[in-house]
């Protein structure tokens, strides 16, 4: 038997120049940033501060930043396959041999959809949702820090790939019989699911996190109709996550039986089914579309709100039309494979309920709008990339109703009309929609604003490199290309392609930017800070406290009458500016205490992970017994909290205050 | 808790005692040949819906009461989604089979001509 499994130096791949040197440079960038954590004797102060940490605006941040380091990783491979195809016409085999190509195009998918749309969301959920609840922290802290280092161990598995072995080769979402043992049998595939079965763990728990904590926890006063339209949309997204992920991790479990232990659930012999793997996949898959663009919805939602001036247009109409998106998202996951041989009853069903789904969504936009109507709108970056994205979306949105008319659907299906599609409605929907969140929340989170001037270029890119990129793809699908074409020989697509590329491009200067910002910004945060706590005249609650807020986030449990409760209480003060405030007195308050328990646990996921990628047994058991003592050694816990005493809330009151004033 | 109401350790007990029952009967129904045997899959699976139903109410504590209606609400929402995930699929799916079958016996060019 041997110790090592399938792992030895060939693992390794030497001979691949572009792999070896995308390889070094990642080795290069961790080695540079553990060196300056050093250097700067931050070590202690990252594991007390950040790693153990069960705050939930601390684990939101670093959701954000885990999804701001793999969209850096997603978009190189997105760069790599717009300029493989630029060049591959004809004679040219480009640069890129098919294998890698299609590693490429699978990896680019897995990480966009699962490791950075997927934490850039629940980052930001983690963040602003228990504020806007008027709350101290979710419903339980250290499950929540447990969902993140799960999420962070499936994307370190991932980019262990780029090094150890390979990535799938078999698209984001790994069809049968493809991806079986007897197609492939490198540990590609097995990369792809043992990334996805701990992340998907991790985001599962988050999502009982969640919906938790929106149910039982809010503040006083806030009843269901009270809640910000975030919260709204929070809680319908995780709802679908509870519902939504049990099916995925299923489903990759009986493949990974397929591939470990011989069985036959979608295998070609032994009455394997694979149709059944692309039903069961989509029932997950397309609940996970909905679970990434409703937190956007929200986000959209909080900042016309806010920049308008105006409460949000049709409250009650968003919140039914979030909730309508909720059950209908579960009604039309066949839409995903119309061609793939239902009778037109079948096709004829999903079709009608996908281009139902149109409806509540477009009420949403006409919310929108109206509630931008006679306001005075400031537009500042978070409303730019929100009406980026309502005439982005809009045109996405009608590209998908189209599809989901079966007999067009017939034509386009695997077209590059469909990833036009839905790079329109990701990018345009997801990407602006947490860029808008990310710039609306970053002076909450740190205690100043973001650059305006870097931020307005790099919306600017995004949008005209969106339209570049995409929309000679719609052509190029009108002409009949397929998507995932390592090589072509119709020379007449080139020019499509060329621009498609120019446009990619484009949308690279807009990343550039974005790193421009927040290096600009840093530097210049004493200009940019925002004592006040409300730097953009906010509604909702997460606004009436310090930014950052401190760890006990409201030192009083704010009361709610109604909805905008921070508005409602402006304006009350407003009113009763001239009596004296009454003095009140602090109380303790009970902080839940850090917990090493989601760093040690994800560490032996990883562990577990690369065991059964190369199958090695032995050590997949070692990880197994780690991850099961620190969860033990977790539930025999005998101190859950620390106490903050009332002169350290009462000092941080005053201080804050004395910088309001100041 | 009110004095009236039964105290926790007879809920959990009457559970047990319901549980053990129904448990009992499908291996006892499952083994027998006093019943007709297209019946006993229905009663297997009236058993094993009334088993659910037994720990939520004596292990999970659902109740009609208004403390509970979260809980009901997401159970219900569970089993929307359950009942529309089973549903669709078996629908799905055996409407593929049908539809892919090949007629026993004709050629594939048969197949190729509608």
């Amino acid at each position: 038997m041997n110790l090592l499994g399938k792992l030895d130096w060939n693992a390794i791949p030497l001979h691949e120049p572009i792999i070896m040197g995308a390889t070094g440079f990642m080795v290069l960038v961790v080695v540079v940033v553990l060196g300056f954590i050093t250097a700067k004797g931050a070590w202690l102060y990252l594991w007390h501060e950040w790693l153990t940490s069960v705050d939930h605006k601390r684990i939101g941040a670093m959701y954000c930043i885990l999804a701001l380091v793999m969209m850096l990783r997603g978009f190189s491979d997105a760069i790599m396959i717009r300029s493989q195809q630029a060049l591959a016409a004809g004679g040219a085999q480009g640069y890129l041999p098919p294998e890698h190509f299609n590693q490429i195009f699978s990896a680019h998918g897995t990480i966009m959809i699962l490791f950075m749309a997927m934490p850039f969301v629940v980052g930001l959920m983690n963040f602003a949702v228990p504020l806007q609840l008027g709350v101290r922290d979710v419903a339980f802290p250290t499950l929540n820090s447990v969902s993140f280092w799960l999420t962070a161990s499936g994307a370190l598995l991932v980019n262990i790939s780029l090094a150890v072995g390979e990535f799938s080769k078999a698209t984001w979402w790994g069809y049968p019989p493809l991806s079986e043992m007897q197609y492939s049998p490198g540990v590609g595939v097995d990369y792809y699911l043992w990334s996805l079965q701990i992340s998907g763990i991790g985001t599962l728990l988050a999502g009982i996190n969640f919906v938790t904590t929106i149910l039982k926890l809010r503040a006083p006063g806030m009843s269901y109709m009270r809640m910000p339209v975030f919260c709204w949309t929070a809680l319908a997204a995780n709802l679908l996550i509870v519902a939504a992920f049990p099916v995925l991790t299923a489903t990759l479990a009986m493949l990974a039986l397929d591939r470990y232990l011989g069985f036959h659930f979608f295998s070609l012999e032994g009455q394997g089914n694979q149709m059944l793997y692309s039903n069961l996949f989509w029932v997950w898959g397309h609940p996970e579309v909905y679970i990434l663009i409703l937190p956007a919805f929200g986000v959209f939602s909080e900042v016309m709100a806010t920049f308008s001036g105006k409460p949000l247009f049709g409250y009650r109409s968003m919140v039914a039309a979030t909730m309508t998106i909720c059950i209908l998202s579960f009604l039309v996951w066949l839409h995903h494979f119309f061609t793939m041989g239902a009778s037109a009853n079948v096709n004829g069903f999903f079709g009608v309920m996908s281009m139902i789904i149109a409806l509540p969504t477009g009420a949403k936009v006409f919310n929108w709008l109206f509630t931008m109507y006679g306001g005075r709108v400031r537009f500042s970056v978070p409303v730019l990339w929100s009406i980026g994205f309502m005439v982005t979306f809009v045109i996405g949105g009608m590209t998908g109703v189209l599809l989901a008319v079966p007999p067009a659907d017939f034509q386009l299906h695997n077209s590059v009309f469909l990833v036009a599609h839905f790079h329109n409605v990701a990018i345009g929907g997801v990407v602006f929609g947490v860029m808008a969140g990310y710039n609306y929340w970053f002076p909450k989170a740190f205690g100043f604003k973001l650059d305006e001037r870097w931020g307005k270029a790099s919306f600017w890119c995004w949008l005209v490199g969106f339209y570049v990129a995409f929309m000679p793809l719609y052509v190029l699908g009108l002409m009949g290309m397929t998507r995932r074409m390592q090589h072509y020989d119709n020379l007449s697509w080139q020019p499509w392609l060329i621009a498609a590329a120019f446009g990619t491009a484009i949308i690279l200067v807009g990343v550039v930017c974005q790193v421009v910002q927040l290096v600009v910004s840093i530097r210049n945060r004493e200009e940019l800070r925002d004592v006040t706590g409300d730097p953009w005249n906010g509604r909702t609650l997460e606004w009436a406290t310090a930014s950052p807020p401190p760890a006990w986030n409201f030192a009083f449990q704010p009361k709610v009458a109604g909805l905008d409760a921070f508005w409602s209480s402006k304006s009350r003060a407003q009113a009763t500016k001239d009596e004296p405030t009454p003095t009140r007195k602090y109380e303790p308050v009970e902080m839940p205490k850090n917990s090493a328990t989601g760093f040690v646990t994800a560490f032996f996921a990883v562990v577990i992970g690369f065991a059964l990628i190369w199958h090695i047994w032995w050590l997949a058991i070692v990880g197994v017994f780690g991850a099961f003592m620190t969860l033990l050694a977790f539930s025999f816990r005998r101190h859950n909290e620390i106490e903050v005493p009332a002169e350290e809330v009462a000092r941080f009151v005053r201080s804050h205050q004395a910088g309001v004033a100041a | 808790m009110h004095a009236s109401a039964p105290s926790e350790l007879l809920v959990y007990t009457i559970g047990l005692f319901v549980a053990v029952l129904l448990t009992a009967t499908s291996f006892w129904a499952a083994n027998t040949t006093l019943l007709w045997p297209g019946g006993v899959f229905l009663g297997l699976a009236v058993l094993a819906i009334a088993q659910m139903g037994i720990h939520l109410v004596f292990f999970l504590h659902i109740t009609s009461g208004p403390e509970s209606t979260n809980n009901v609400l997401a159970l219900a929402f569970g089993v929307l989604i359950v009942i529309v995930v089973i549903a669709g699929t078996m629908w799905i799916v055996a409407d593929m089979n049908t539809n892919m079958m090949m007629p026993s016996g004709a050629p594939m060019s048969m197949r190729m001509q509608h």
